[in-house]
């Protein structure tokens, strides 16, 4: 028996060393047995000890050659053997490599393929992570490769990554570059990496959105990123999601064309209006503020939009100027639990400043992106009147622009042809500097709610619409 | 940097601040919490980012082109700047449909003047819409490329404004990458047929790739559905990329330190299903294509449904089968030496090719006369029309075969699987014998029904 040395798992260099003196004292593959680092695994190990480098360099095929630089950095043990065996027949029949149905060559290069798919995975696969330190960009990334190939691999993300200084951890070695040189290191754990990186967050609404969910293919999926590589993938943390709800995204896309979506109740409304982005105004907002009131109801007061305590309460006038509003319908022997109160816009739209967040008001962009959810509510509530609380909300139920101080008190049509009151909002009581001035014209507000009690129960009178 | 009022901000005011932090501790909690402030323009930054991020990738993903591949070699070890291209492109990610994310594909913008039926982004649809300025795409592709989830920016846009303004600021994106930060990664842009040669030309000088869609397989096709298009300009414009590609070329032979000029050439992309094209028309337009521009590739995409849909377009999705079919053709005719018309030959009556085998196994069923082959002795074109072996196949037979007889399971070890090809191969020791001609050899030799055509 003699046993050969090499200094690492991917020592080819070693390996062919060793080779040139084996072939020249004409080792049979069997009787050799192969070690990697210096303790001895084997009991002869010591009984024919050869030292390298031995023998002069030996002609084989260039793809012979190739084919053993990526097979020696395979995990099989039995590689080395493998590759030795081949290259003393090869030495026998030059044209052996030729042969690709021989069993031996096939097992071989196939053991090639596997190494040469995790080196190209590694390129694909490893995810850096970026982190400062002393004012400096740091890129770093831990990877679990299944063969041994760090070494191999490493000038690939040299080339590609000459410019930035990163680490690459693996359990068996570390390497680092510092923009200018390669340096090895020992071998890592998972926590010497760094746990995060904000960009992530964007790469992921990437994934999330590049996916088209009307072809859903997991099958190539798994061929081509299996699962073992995704636990140090930020992205793979989405695909259980994005599979469960393709289905029905897919089903959505399609029925959205067919069918208006359909909610019948407004609770059942509410839920989906939760869910709404059809302009930004939702991100900063607390919550959604949806109307409130009975599905029978023969008012319906529209307002502007939420305020901030209305904002955190998810309830439309709560807030001072709900407060004035519910003392004014009060006078005016409107009962508010009868009546359904809703915003012309759901979201509240403010400006920060300092501490506070200051109301903002909507444009004509967001009042018609929210009009879609006015529209379904009143056609829910059927209101016999509605009323516009400031321009605002007059804007959007008409569709035109109307000065409220000129038209205050005067009915118009809205969109839907439902007729509309328009008023002043109870904001602007509060905004009056001269007490004298709000008292006045809070007693005109009065009176316009008076009126639109009236106007509704002229309307059930005429029998516009049965009361429930 | 979180700001702590107790410790003040470093500028030596701890008392102001620690008086602010008393009267917001006299209030209710909640959103008056100033740290939480401090960040907010930064948060909203961020977030836009993001958001129109969602926006303008899911407005991409109908593009099916997301190849890295085929343009010169480069790296950044030199410069010390970012990137690398190393001839294979790498697929960085699998999406859940099965296609490789290897480039940030992305829109620069998704508003749009034109109205194409079967495009989501057109302007009389109701999508949100969102623009990202070029810094940001180019912020966006750096901050990913250095973390290495891609391989380079594919940068398409709806039009806005003009083609010429639309144009500049993709042309700026990419000068931007090349100029300013000496990124060295894989750059694709969609060119807009109508804007100026001087901005193609820039396009050209920094993108590996450029590309024009050619949108539909007919232009009875694309007269319907995208009335503001023409297959003349499209057609002009594709022509006149491929003189400058070509003279690039020439120019890099002479000079090798001429610029590069697209070096990984141009591409198209049709619309498969939105249109009544069958498979055979869709087969010979792509062979004139190839012929006439030199592409590098044209790309098929299924017409998927899309949310806000045109009631012009048919609301079913044709099979994903079918897309998969098409690129199955196009190989034949590029790697396998099959003329368009035999490929034709290969479809149905009506036009389209057979959805439950491969296009090759259907022109091997209806030329029987041509088969068995020997596998021993037949030459390289007539194994490559074997179906079941590809092409890397039939070189390991033709080197293993000069040095002994194959037997039919030698060739088993050097392809997936045996049972397709067996009726068409004689080996040492093999003769399929009345196999080839027997009549239930289609149901024989098609595979079990079971995987994607479930879904179609």
């Amino acid at each position: 028996m003699i046993t050969a040395r090499l200094s690492a798992e991917d020592d080819f260099d070693g390996w062919r060393d060793q080779c040139r003196g084996l072939l020249r004292i004409g080792a049979k593959p069997e009787d050799v047995i192969w070690q990697v680092g210096d303790t001895p695994t084997d009991l002869f190990a010591a009984t024919a000890k050869l030292s390298a480098p031995i023998g002069p360099a030996i002609g084989v095929p260039p793809e012979f050659v190739n084919l053993a630089r990526s097979v020696i950095c395979h995990t099989d043990p039995k590689r080395f053997g493998l590759l030795y065996g081949l290259l003393t027949d090869i030495k026998a029949r030059r044209r052996r490599m030729d042969d690709a149905a021989d069993p031996v060559l096939r097992n071989l290069h196939d053991m090639a393929k596997h190494v040469r798919r995790d080196i190209h995975k590694m390129r694909a696969f490893v995810r850096f992570r970026r982190v400062e330190q002393d004012g400096a960009e740091h890129y770093i990334a831990w990877f679990e490769p299944e063969h041994h190939i760090v070494r191999t691999n490493a000038a690939f993300f040299v080339r590609r990554f000459a410019g930035m200084q990163w680490s690459i951890l693996t359990p068996q070695i570390s390497v680092h570059w510092d923009r200018q040189t390669l340096h090895e290191g020992p071998a890592a754990r998972k926590e010497d990496a760094p746990s995060e990186d904000v960009i992530e967050d964007q790469w992921k609404t990437y994934y999330g959105s590049i996916f088209n969910p009307a072809r859903l293919k997991v099958k190539a999926m798994l061929k081509e990123m299996p699962k073992k590589y995704w636990h140090n993938m930020p992205e793979t943390a989405l695909v259980s999601e994005l599979i469960k709800s393709a289905r029905g995204r897919e089903v959505s896309m399609i029925e959205k064309e067919i069918v208006p979506i359909a909610a019948d109740t407004l609770a059942s409304l509410k839920s989906e209006a939760n869910r709404c982005r059809r302009c930004p105004l939702y991100a900063p907002a607390s919550q959604i503020v949806f109307g409130e009131g009975p599905e029978n109801a023969r008012i319906m007061f529209v307002g502007e939009q939420p305020g901030d305590q209305e904002d955190l309460a998810g309830l439309p006038f709560v807030g001072p100027a709900g407060q004035l509003f519910n003392a004014a319908l009060a006078e005016a022997g409107v009962d508010r639990a009868q009546a359904y109160v809703t915003n012309a816009v759901k979201h509240f739209k403010f400006k920060p400043q300092g501490k506070r967040r200051i109301h903002d008001k909507p444009n004509v962009g967001e009042i018609n992106h929210c009009r879609w959810w006015l529209k379904r509510e009143i056609d829910l509530v059927q209101p016999d009147l509605v009323v516009a609380l400031g321009a605002t909300a007059a804007r959007s139920l008409t569709g035109r622009n109307i000065p409220i101080t000129a038209n205050r008190g005067q009915v118009f049509e809205s969109i839907e042809g439902v007729p509309v009151l328009v008023t002043i909002h109870p904001s602007y009581l509060l905004r009056l500097p001269d007490a004298q001035l709000a008292e006045q014209e809070k007693a005109v507000f009065v009176e316009d709610l008076r009126q639109t009690k009236a106007m509704v129960e002229r309307a059930s009178a005429q029998g516009a619409r049965t009361p429930a | 940097m979180r700001f702590d009022p107790m410790l003040g901000g470093g500028s030596g005011d701890g008392k102001l601040l620690k008086a602010i932090w008393d009267e917001l501790n006299e209030k209710p909690a909640t959103y008056l919490d100033v740290p939480l402030f401090r960040t907010y323009m930064e948060r909203m930054t961020q977030l836009q980012i993001t958001e129109k991020l969602a926006i303008l990738a899911d407005a991409a993903k109908y593009d099916a082109s997301c190849a890295s591949s085929g343009t010169v070699k480069r790296s950044s070890s030199k410069t010390g700047g970012i990137g690398s291209t190393e001839g294979m492109g790498i697929c960085h990610a699998y999406a859940p449909d099965g296609r490789c994310i290897s480039l940030l594909k992305i829109l620069l913008t998704n508003s749009c003047i034109f109205d194409c039926h079967y495009c989501i982004n057109r302007k009389s649809s109701n999508v949100r819409r969102a623009k990202f300025t070029a810094k940001e795409v180019v912020d966006l592709a750096l901050n990913f490329y250095k973390r290495n989830y891609i391989e380079g920016l594919f940068l398409s846009s709806g039009i806005i404004k003009s083609s010429n303004y639309t144009m500049e600021q993709m042309v700026e994106v990419a000068r931007s990458l090349r100029e300013d930060h000496d990124f060295r990664g894989y750059i694709h842009l969609k060119t807009i047929p109508d804007a100026d040669p001087e901005l193609l030309e820039a396009a050209g000088r920094h993108a590996d790739r450029l590309s024009i869609n050619v949108e539909l397989p007919t232009r009875a096709g694309l007269a319907a559905l995208a009335p503001e298009k023409s297959q003349d300009r499209i057609e002009g414009a594709m022509g006149g990329l491929k003189t400058s590609i070509l003279d690039g070329k020439d120019a890099k032979k002479k000079y090798r330190s001429a610029p590069n000029f697209a070096p990984a050439g141009q591409s198209t992309q049709m619309i498969v299903g939105a249109d009544a094209a069958t498979d055979s028309d869709i087969v010979r337009r792509a062979n004139g294509l190839y012929d006439q521009f030199g592409l590098r590739r044209v790309y098929y995409s299924a017409f998927s449904p899309i949310p806000d849909a045109s009631a012009v377009l048919p609301m079913q999705r044709p099979p994903l089968m079918r897309e998969h079919r098409l690129y199955q053709s196009d190989w034949l005719m590029r790697f396998y030496g099959f003329a368009p018309q035999e490929v034709v030959d290969a479809a149905e009556p009506n036009g389209m090719l057979p959805l439950d085998i491969d296009p090759k196994l259907a022109w091997a069923l209806k030329h029987r006369a041509q088969f068995p082959v020997d596998v021993n002795s037949a030459p390289k074109a007539m194994l490559w029309r074997v179906p079941g072996l590809g092409t890397k196949a039939v070189q390991s037979i033709l080197r293993a075969r000069r040095w002994r007889r194959l037997r039919l399971e030698d060739v088993g070890r050097l392809t997936v699987s045996i049972t397709k090809i067996r009726p068409f191969l004689i080996a040492d020791g093999w003769s399929p014998g009345g196999l080839t001609d027997m009549e239930h050899l289609r149901a024989m030799v098609a595979p079990k029904v079971e995987q994607l055509e479930l879904f179609a």
